[in-house]
């Protein structure tokens, strides 16, 4: 058995966080991809912008503003603490909040220009076909955007998957709770277990590539919407 | 405003550059084409009709149900105006086949999707065999025949019609205009149809709203509105007039139909008709000459009793005159010197000659 307990541990953490953050980018990024690809307000550039951070900034930044926000001094740790939930550094909830927003992009965007590929002309036709705004969405756009939503989970997943730097600045290093399979590996190379880590890096490897392969071959690039 | 159906619009809008106002009353059966070049501001009235132009204000009423009324602040949104819609690109849903395509519209009415292949409509316009494949895989011409029905079959009470000819070729035009000529036969309900094509309004319009730069220049039977002086319609080189005509008999040694027309006969090249029938034919202003005397001496077959309505002239050197032929108009196009030489002015009594009778349907 080349992976250790702790290891497998990891690799079950890693899958229910990617999986949930997913989720809850899937449940967020939706409506916000809709308003982005269709909206006409001035904030719509300033939100695009915002949406594209984690994009250019280095996890660093951003896991040390979390850190500060989600503190017990923070605002978001108050407001944590008010509702009593406690304050979310250094737990799972934790790194789920953090992956949410450094994988935001992976999300946003692509359901972003799948939405806005949708010629208006359909949306209207639906209109005067008596679908309301939401059948419209469900069954007009949705359909529609198919493509973008196969590249927004496969992207989303994936990243979280992918992610270290944002884990160890709000996740630390707590086994079963925040030790992920990038902090694992990390742990493996500083205490010399080059075969561990070989096992561990050679899998999200594959992995990586399994998923990107998938992505091209169901969605070849140019139709990804990304 | 007394016929149920009828259509109250008084619509206005401004974009940067444009403004579109108009107050029109249309009747609530058959073709009426809105009529104008691009820029008129007739894709932008239809869809402010359609409910797609939020910042139109004004007034629409259709039969009795109000649609809009900005001073009520009443604005029904598109997806509860019983309406259709046909756009230029037929926009079919590409991810849904034609079928349920059809049924998009119908099932938010209540109907189910297996209504589709019974329906009259997907007999009428032919496309039955088409039922399982992607709108990708069509014609266009096939295109807009779904669109048309799938439109229809949500029971709409007034169609909209955005150039649905325009995005295709000459051949495809000649195809599918039959399509809409027995399309135009069995509606009951009223169609806006948005065209800048002149022929296209001829075949299928019962009436015409002349649109110029957003506003209505005329409002009124297509007959009556193009032997209108005073419209741009009798302007351009190929102005004409349609006539209702009925068919009398046929004379088949020369294949010629006799056509009555107000008390009067005309000769038309064609295949026989049965006796009665009614028939509508296009005679251009450049066909006809006009003569003082009712000569047989000519090789001119068809020659009207006509009274001199209205001159205007053309600089420079031509003049259009309307004609009365006993309740109907006419145009013929003149040289001012032949107006001059023969007299001619409002009341004279002339010989209309026309070289040239096409029947159009």
């Amino acid at each position: 058995m080349p992976f250790s307990d702790a290891d497998l541990a990891a690799v079950g953490l890693t899958l229910r966080l990617a999986g949930l953050t997913t989720l809850l980018l899937l449940l967020a990024g939706t409506p916000l991809a809709w308003w982005l690809a269709r909206t006409r307000s001035p904030l719509k550039g300033a939100v695009g912008a915002i949406v594209a951070l984690p994009l250019v900034l280095p996890p660093t930044v951003i896991g040390f503003y979390l850190l500060v926000a989600l503190g017990p001094n923070g605002p978001l740790g108050q407001l944590t603490t008010a509702l009593g939930l406690g304050t979310l550094p250094f737990t799972f909830s934790g790194l789920v909040v953090a992956s949410v927003l450094y994988s935001l992009p992976f999300v946003v965007q692509p359901l972003t220009n799948a939405f806005a590929a949708i010629p208006e002309r359909l949306l209207e036709a639906a209109a005067t076909l008596r679908a309301g705004p939401l059948d419209t969405f469900f069954h007009v756009a949705v359909p529609l955007a198919r493509p973008g939503f196969l590249s927004a989970m496969v992207l989303g997943f994936a990243h979280t998957v992918g992610e270290f730097g944002v884990v160890l600045m709000i996740g630390g290093n707590i086994p079963g709770q925040t030790r992920v399979v990038s902090v694992q590996i990390y742990d493996h190379v500083e205490a010399l277990e080059y075969a561990q880590a070989h096992w561990l890096a050679g899998g999200m490897l594959v992995f990586a590539f399994l998923v990107l392969l998938a992505l091209y071959t169901i969605n070849p690039p140019g139709r990804r919407g990304l | 405003m007394s016929d149920a159906g009828t259509i109250a619009l008084r619509l206005a809008l401004s974009h940067p550059g444009f403004a579109l106002d108009v107050d029109l009353c249309l009747p609530g059966r058959g073709i009426t084409a809105l009529f104008g070049v691009s820029g008129s501001g007739k894709t932008t009235l239809l869809r402010a009709v359609a409910g797609l132009e939020r910042a139109a204000t004004g007034r629409i009423a259709v039969g009795d149900e109000v649609w809009q009324d900005s001073a009520q602040r009443l604005f029904v949104p598109a997806h509860r105006r019983p309406l259709g819609m046909v756009f230029q690109d037929a926009a079919l849903f590409p991810h849904l086949t034609v079928r349920d395509n059809l049924a998009f519209g119908l099932r938010r009415v209540g109907g189910t999707a297996d209504a589709v292949a019974r329906a009259p409509v997907t007999g009428l316009l032919g496309i039955g065999h088409l039922l399982e494949r992607r709108p990708g895989t069509l014609s266009g011409g096939e295109q807009q025949r779904v669109a048309i029905a799938r439109a229809l079959l949500a029971q709409p009470r007034l169609l909209l019609m955005d150039e649905p000819l325009a995005a295709l070729d000459e051949q495809r035009k000649a195809e599918f205009l039959p399509w809409l000529e027995k399309l135009h036969d069995e509606l009951e309900i009223p169609v806006l149809y948005v065209s800048h094509a002149l022929p296209e309004v001829v075949r299928l319009a019962d009436h015409l709203v002349l649109l110029q730069a957003g506003r209505a220049l005329a409002s009124g039977p297509l007959g009556e509105l193009l032997p209108r002086l005073d419209l741009p319609l009798s302007h351009g080189e190929d102005a004409f007039v349609v006539l209702a005509a009925t068919v009398g008999d046929y004379d088949a040694r020369y294949a010629l139909l006799r056509l009555d027309i107000d008390g009067q006969s005309l000769w038309a090249p064609g295949p026989p008709r049965p006796p009665g029938s009614p028939v509508r034919v296009r005679i251009q202003a450049r066909d006809v000459s006009l003569a003082i005397s009712p000569q047989h001496d000519s090789s001119i077959l068809n020659s009207l009793a006509a009274r001199v309505e209205a001159v205007e002239a053309q600089p420079p050197g031509r003049a259009l005159v309307r004609l009365d032929i006993g309740g109907a108009a006419l145009l013929a196009r003149l040289t001012l010197k032949s107006l001059d030489q023969l007299h001619l002015g409002p009341g004279a009594a002339v010989y209309a000659r026309i070289k040239s009778v096409a029947l159009i349907d």
